[in-house]
């Protein structure tokens, strides 16, 4: 049924090739690094007008103009299919391996890597435009199976409003978290149901070490830190800053969350926002895409990958979804470079290692926390 | 003969089929594929064993509570003729299918801090969440008991509570057994909720089913923990449907509401009704206003900005399509679920009532969905429906398929105690004046049923526009439903990203209330005066 009955193919051909070569022209005439880099990916033969399924999580953006944009150029329209949270949709990823229900797979982040490589879900394609992405990502072992989109920070944001109230300074260091200055005062998500929650447990295993970790908690513990299941809850429950009403001025959320409370306040909107990032401790997360292994339309995927890595969609992630772009050089919007924390020196481990013990050490934290 | 006016297995087809089809086989399918030696190694944990005995001890206090809530104002929803008692009974279900997210800030903003995470805001949420399905599923045969039998007793000398006791308890009992095993079913299954407003210590059986299927991928432990599950409500399940079946009593039902309502006059009566308002209004109709003032909340005063952001793109999630483009997406799903649950949850209903064997095992299966996580059905449909020529993986229809799978047990709750009370005799008659199978049917059983069906379709309806699970599970390729878009605005920072959310809940209880209402007055005629 996809494919069109003679007359059509016929017109829909020739409809291609005219746009593959305006493409190619405008490619070339523009002398933009980008545009040649995408033409060079796909021979013509690919541009026939295809449908590609982008399988992606429930938090994927993207403007509008982004969208038409590839296909204007490539011929190819991206379908965007959400299959629920990261955790389902890699898992869901990997019952299909071989027989997936789309052709890109986007929004695989560095806790859930090894699993999804090691389970073949990816065909390996390394597109020209990695080499724009900044180096620092592409140290990461991915087997040429994904390629880093974006990264973004887990990290302690803070009310500054309520500190300022009380005269006290707000701390500065993830060790200070455990200072009985600031008791009662933290909020986090339980790293067992919640992707923000396990970073910030990663994060104090990367700073801690494997003997230190559980310890750093017991005093966390002690000093009256609230565990909630979900970002949801802590941030609009529990934190008192941003939009919501609770009570603790600090919670485990992004390094991006203070720019975002700026473009989604009220009119007239705020100068500057209310929260700030503590940039000690923060924990960086990867989100990656790849060609699904057992696509049928494996040109056309490689070609949304391309897209992935292309200056306009690296321009529009930042606003679309409140991560950074991975592109080197990317232009970000003023709320950003204003509000954003880039923590100097974020923590991260290894997904091999990630895979290899999350589960014990979450069980681990639950029998510290909780019990 | 003549008792049964169609056979029951004729009328049990398309139920079984489809139940077979997407419950059964799936769920065989993801067994088959991760059942293993870990599957056993799982139940000897003894975490494991605390999980199930919170499950069932928090299930077992919630069911309890909401009958003792419920039950009063289902008498007085139905049976006391006062202004706006429709659109109580309309209200009374728009908490039933709000998304967990939303009613857990609501629990949040009027609670105190220190009562979240405790087992005590989990039985309020769920007696908030449940109220409804006791209301309509007892009410439905409420409505229509004749109000003689207990006038008759009463002229006899007894007392009201002796009367209710001997006489009115009686006949409702299989409805009561049926909504107690709905909310045993509901509560033990529990999720959002419980993850919401429970601490990270009040984990169900569901609950960690979810996290081993779609976190940890621990299929083969989360096999056996699912096996644990519907083992444990497949019994609850067929107890239940052949106590029902043992109670049930054949009755002349009325179906004018002049019959069978009375305006409350005496002090008694005045003080009942007085309680039921008061508690509707505290435990159902609070949390919802705190949802509306939150929606009309912009900084530091009030307005109707996140109103006005519900239209526009920037606002929403996808990039590509406004907050409210999620409506459009919501009714057509349930518009196709409706009609879907009601065509085979009627059936099943009439098959459970006339079958003289198996009806028990009927019953229970088709109410099987609602004890199945939606994480196991959804990871089993992409193993047995993932390769040509079947692949219906992100076609349209599994969306409303799914919805109409939670909500059919919910249909044949409502029909079913009606179904059964038919009086035999009239068919005998219909048959003996030599009416076709068919036609004594259509003119004996489906008036009397109508109503119920009316019931059940105005459910079906809430349900799937307040799914949240499956849908968000399912992949779909167009914009998001409404709990689904409200859902991901909350999941967002910024006061506009909570505005918006809010306002959209407040259109999805607007559009619940006006939908059951809507469906309650589209019964098919008048019903038939014998």
């Amino acid at each position: 049924m996809r494919r069109p009955v003679a007359p059509w193919g016929l017109l829909a051909t020739v409809t291609l090739v005219a746009l593959a070569l305006t493409a190619c022209a405008s490619g070339s005439g523009s002398g933009a690094p980008s545009g040649t880099a995408d033409v060079t990916v796909a021979p013509p033969a690919s541009f026939a007008p295809t449908t590609v399924r982008l399988l992606t999580h429930d938090s994927f953006a993207v403007s509008d103009d982004v969208l038409a944009d590839l296909a204007a150029r490539t011929g190819v329209t991206v379908q965007v299919v959400t299959a629920g949270d990261a955790g389902e949709l890699v898992n869901r990823a990997v019952l299909t391996a071989g027989n997936p229900e789309g052709d890109v797979l986007f929004g695989l982040d560095t806790t859930l890597l090894s699993r999804a490589v090691d389970a073949e879900v990816f065909a390996p394609y390394r597109p020209a435009a990695l080499a724009e992405v900044s180096p620092k990502l592409r140290e990461i072992d991915t087997d040429d199976a994904v390629v880093p989109v974006d990264y973004g920070d887990v990290c302690v944001n803070r009310d500054d409003r309520w500190f300022a109230d009380r005269g006290l300074v707000p701390p500065a260091t993830l060790e200070q978290l455990a200072d009985p200055r600031y008791r009662d005062l933290l909020v986090v998500e339980n790293p067992a149901t919640s992707s923000p929650g396990l970073a910030f447990l990663l994060a104090t295993v990367a700073r801690y070490g494997e003997e230190g970790w559980t310890g750093y908690w017991e005093r966390l513990r002690a000093n009256g830190v609230r565990v909630v299941n979900g970002w949801t809850e802590a941030y609009t429950g529990e934190f008192s800053g941003g939009g919501g009403r609770g009570t603790r001025p600090l919670v485990v959320s992004y390094a991006s969350s203070p720019p975002a409370e700026i473009v989604f306040a009220a009119d007239p909107k705020p100068s500057a926002p209310s929260t700030s990032v503590l940039t000690d401790g923060c924990y960086r997360q990867v989100e990656f895409a790849g060609v699904l292994r057992g696509t049928d339309r494996p040109e056309a995927a490689r070609a949304v990958v391309d897209w992935l890595l292309s200056e306009p969609f690296q321009a529009d992630v930042a606003l679309s979804m409140f991560v950074f772009p991975a592109r080197d050089g990317t232009a970000l919007p003023e709320v950003f470079t204003r509000f954003a924390a880039v923590p100097p020196e974020p923590l991260a481990l290894a997904p091999e290692v990630v895979a290899e013990n999350r589960d014990r050490w979450v069980e681990a934290w639950t029998e510290v926390v909780l019990r | 003969m003549g008792a049964a006016p169609l056979r029951a297995w004729v009328l049990a087809i398309v139920p079984v089929g489809v139940l077979l089809a997407f419950l059964a086989w799936p769920v065989a399918v993801l067994l088959a594929h991760s059942l293993s030696g870990r599957s056993v190694e799982v139940l000897q944990q003894p975490s494991v064993w605390r999980v199930v005995g919170f499950t069932l001890g928090q299930a077992l206090l919630s069911t309890l509570l909401t009958l003792a809530v419920a039950l009063p104002g289902t008498f007085v929803l139905h049976r006391y003729a006062f202004p706006g008692r429709r659109a109580l009974l309309a209200v009374a279900t728009v908490p039933f299918v709000l998304p967990t997210v939303v009613v857990g800030l609501a629990f949040r903003a009027l609670l105190p801090p220190s009562w979240v995470g405790t087992l005590g805001v989990i039985l309020l949420a769920h007696v908030f969440f449940n109220y409804a399905v006791v209301v309509r599923v007892v009410g439905g045969l409420w409505a229509h008991l004749d109000p003689r039998y207990e006038q008759v007793a009463r002229a006899l000398g007894a007392t009201p509570w002796r009367a209710f006791r001997t006489v009115t308890w009686p006949l409702l009992r299989p409805a009561v057994a049926a909504a107690a095993a709905l909310v045993l079913l509901f509560t033990f299954t529990s999720f959002g909720v419980v993850l919401v407003l429970g601490g990270p210590t009040t984990v169900t059986l569901e609950v960690e089913i979810y996290r081993r299927t779609a976190q940890l991928l621990d299929l083969s432990g989360a096999a056996g923990l699912a096996l644990l599950q519907l083992g444990a409500l497949g019994v609850v399940l067929l107890v239940s449907a052949r106590l029902q079946a043992r109670v049930a009593v054949a009755q002349r039902l009325r179906t004018d509401p002049a019959e069978t309502t009375v305006r409350p006059r005496r002090p008694g009566q005045l003080v009942l009704l007085g309680g039921v308002l008061a508690s509707i209004g505290v435990l159902l109709v609070a949390p919802m206003v705190a949802l509306v003032y939150r929606s009309v909340r912009v900084g530091d005063g009030f307005g109707l900005a996140w109103w006005r952001a519900l239209a526009d793109v920037d606002a929403g999630t996808t990039g590509f399509s406004a907050p409210l483009a999620a409506l459009r997406v919501s009714l057509g799903y349930a518009a196709v679920a409706t009609v879907v649950a009601v065509v085979v949850g009627g059936l099943a209903a009439c098959a459970v009532a006339y079958a003289r064997h198996g009806a028990s095992l009927l019953d229970a299966g088709l109410t099987l969905p609602l004890g199945t996580s939606a994480v196991t059905v959804g990871f089993g449909l992409l193993l047995a429906y993932g390769r040509p020529p079947l692949d219906l993986r992100g076609s349209w229809g599994m969306v409303p398929l799914a919805h109409a799978l939670v909500a059919v047990p919910l249909v044949l709750r409502t029909v079913l105690p009606v179904a059964r009370s038919v009086d035999p005799r009239l068919r005998q008659v219909a048959a003996t004046l030599g009416a076709a199978p068919l036609r004594t049917w259509a003119t004996v059983d489906l008036p009397q049923l109508a109503r119920a069906l009316g019931v059940g379709a105005g459910f079906a309806f809430a349900v799937s526009l307040g799914e949240f699970g499956a849908t968000a599970f399912l992949a779909r390729a167009d914009s998001p439903t409404l709990p689904v878009q409200v859902v991901r605005l909350l999941g967002r920072p910024g006061e506009q990203s909570l505005g918006t959310a809010m306002a959209l809940a407040t259109v999805l209880m607007v559009v619940t209330a006006l939908a059951v209402l809507v469906t309650e007055r589209l019964r098919a005629g008048r019903p038939g005066q014998l």
